[in-house]
């Protein structure tokens, strides 16, 4: 006669701790994004060149026991194997890129040949380049990318100068941009609604931080 | 079945209310020891949105934390230009430490949930909590002095050796489970026999008013555990008070059992905080290790006082589902072993977690 509740509460207490065991999050990179829309003659998109700039501390993380040949600097070279890493990596998160055409998502290529890593040796912060071809290139006339981890592990912000260009677009294609919204009290408030077990909402919550990108060429 | 039914009257309510009270509390732990549960320094923490029950000020610990974290990198380059930046970057470690262990890998769900299924008291709490936040700094100390500064290790062997590091962490946080699983459970179920053989013992008891559909029921139970001498003995439960006392060999707590919290701690402290790690790479890369291993033992003074605070609380919360379970003779006892019984699992079930999700968060190595 114990048994049941005995095990009905040990089973809800396992389940507890399931569910928050599964509820993690917190930034423990900062990545800086400067993004470009690379178009087409024809006015078609072709591709997103990405630079990240990631934090200081990372970077020199990252970069712990990497010969180099002058001390405190690094060559492309040098950091190749590096890049290489980080890339195939960022595979399986979709390269933290979504994009949308005309409001129907977008398919990207892995990234074409030509990715590396640079070191600014007076910031100590290293950018990652690389390309992003689009699956089918588009015309169209609502284009939004965004640049965001929906578990919020990496933590991507635009750059405050030129976050954002458009290389080879029409004249009449207009640039604008979302930046992440601040960790507001409302925010605060409409995180604090989801359930342990929701899992979901973590989208939403990686798109309040989003960068995201409008282009519209009407 | 209606819920009466199937648990067979009040005493069950208690026991339940009880349950669910200790899981409540070790559910928090877990909520701020899960939700901030971090990877390894490049593991994705697979996951979502803060839990519900502490909503808005896990928010704000979040921000919190980001915001100290930041400032690390520019302090310790202060640090190398004017020396009194160190001071800054000390009281920065402090606070960084404190809202950082309500975040990942500090254990304090492991070590509440220990002190609950264990019966520990206060002090042994704040001992366990202190030893195991300084060694998990001393074992960040030691990986990166003797990866990076004295064999230029690359980050991704760094990276190993903290995965390494991780997976003794987490099996042993399972084999501590295991055994206090063992422990526990058996004298959960020696209590229960007794509870249930015929009153040798029961002269010291006030029989209950007992329903006997419940009665029944327990008989059947039984069945499945191979006992045969429950039909017949309709106010069993009259005997319950004198098996309260029944003694448990294996007993953990009390005095001389340091060495059994040792283990506890080495689980715990084993794996060091990335956060640490990172602050030590930095550092090491400004010509200041020293500042940094400091920065990293202030850090873990601050993270001891979190995690202290919160297993003063599950102290607390034990010593008082015991007062209520002293309040009802036999089954109270077994209220309190079904609570360590369940604690115990909680800590398998957490070491289960931390092991699968390091597995999962492995991928992620390099970005």
């Amino acid at each position: 006669m114990m048994h049941r509740p005995v095990i009905c509460g040990l089973a809800a207490c396992a389940a507890l701790v399931i569910a928050t065991a599964a509820a993690r999050a917190h930034p423990h990179i900062w990545v800086t994004v400067k993004s470009e829309l690379v178009y087409a003659p024809d006015g078609t998109v072709t591709s997103v060149r990405h630079a990240w700039t990631f934090d200081d501390m990372f970077s020199v993380f990252a970069t712990q026991g990497i010969e180099s040949k002058t001390k405190g600097e690094f060559t492309r070279e040098e950091l190749a194997p590096l890049a290489e890493v980080n890339v195939t990596s960022l595979k399986e998160y979709d390269f933290f890129t979504y994009a949308k055409a005309n409001g129907k998502k977008v398919e990207f290529e892995e990234p074409s040949a030509g990715y590396y890593l640079d070191f600014d040796p007076k910031d100590t912060v290293l950018t990652l380049h690389f390309t992003l071809p689009l699956k089918a290139p588009v015309k169209a006339k609502d284009i939004s990318l965004e640049v965001y981890d929906r578990e919020f592990f990496v933590d991507f912000s635009f750059a405050e100068k030129d976050p954002v260009k458009l290389v080879g677009a029409p004249a009449h294609c207009k640039l604008s941009i979302g930046r992440p919204q601040e960790m507001s009290a409302a925010l605060t408030r409409q995180l604090s609604q989801l359930g342990a077990d929701q899992r979901d909402p973590s989208l939403t919550i990686g798109a309040e931080y989003a960068n995201k990108i409008f282009v519209k060429c009407p | 079945m209606p819920v009466r039914n199937v648990c067979g009257g009040r005493p069950i309510i208690h026991l339940a209310l009880l349950t669910a009270v200790i899981a409540g509390l070790l559910f928090a732990a877990g909520v701020l020891d899960g939700a901030f549960a971090q990877a390894a320094p490049f593991g994705a923490p697979r996951a979502p949105a803060p839990a519900a029950p502490v909503g808005g000020v896990l928010g704000w610990i979040f921000a919190k934390q980001a915001e100290f974290y930041r400032q690390f990198s520019g302090l310790i380059r202060a640090a190398k230009a004017d020396g009194s930046a160190v001071w800054s970057l000390i009281g920065l470690s402090f606070l960084y430490g404190i809202f950082h262990a309500a975040g990942p890998g500090h254990g304090k769900a492991v070590i509440s949930s220990y002190i609950v299924a264990n019966d520990e008291t206060w002090t042994r709490g704040v001992v366990l909590s202190f030893a195991s936040a300084l060694l998990q700094a001393l074992v960040a100390v030691v990986v990166v002095g003797i990866a990076a500064a004295l064999l230029s290790a690359s980050a991704a062997t760094m990276g190993r050796a903290v995965n390494a590091i991780e997976i003794v962490s987490y099996s042993l946080i399972i084999l501590i489970g295991l055994r206090l699983l063992w422990v526990k459970g058996r004298a959960f179920l020696a209590l229960l026999r007794t509870l249930h053989r015929p009153a040798a013992l029961g002269a010291a008891a006030t029989p209950q008013p007992h329903d006997h559909a419940h009665h029944h029921h327990h008989g059947h139970d039984h069945h499945a555990h191979g006992e045969a001498h429950h039909h017949a003995h309709a106010h069993q439960d009259a005997a319950a008070w004198g098996h309260a006392h029944a003694p448990e060999p294996e007993e953990l707590a009390g005095p001389g059992g340091w060495k059994r919290g040792l283990s506890a701690i080495v689980a715990v402290g084993l794996r060091p905080c990335s956060g640490a790690i990172l602050v030590l790479v930095f550092a090491l890369a400004q010509g200041l290790f020293w500042t940094g291993v400091v920065s990293t033992f202030v850090m873990a003074v601050g993270t001891a006082i979190t995690v202290a605070a919160i297993a003063s609380l599950a102290v607390a919360a034990r010593a008082w589902a015991k007062h209520i379970a002293e309040a009802r003779p036999g089954y109270g006892m077994l209220a309190m072993r079904a609570i360590e019984v369940g604690a115990a699992v909680v800590i398998i079930a957490f070491g289960a977690l931390l092991l699968t999700g390091y597995m999962v968060t492995e991928r992620m190595v390099g970005i």
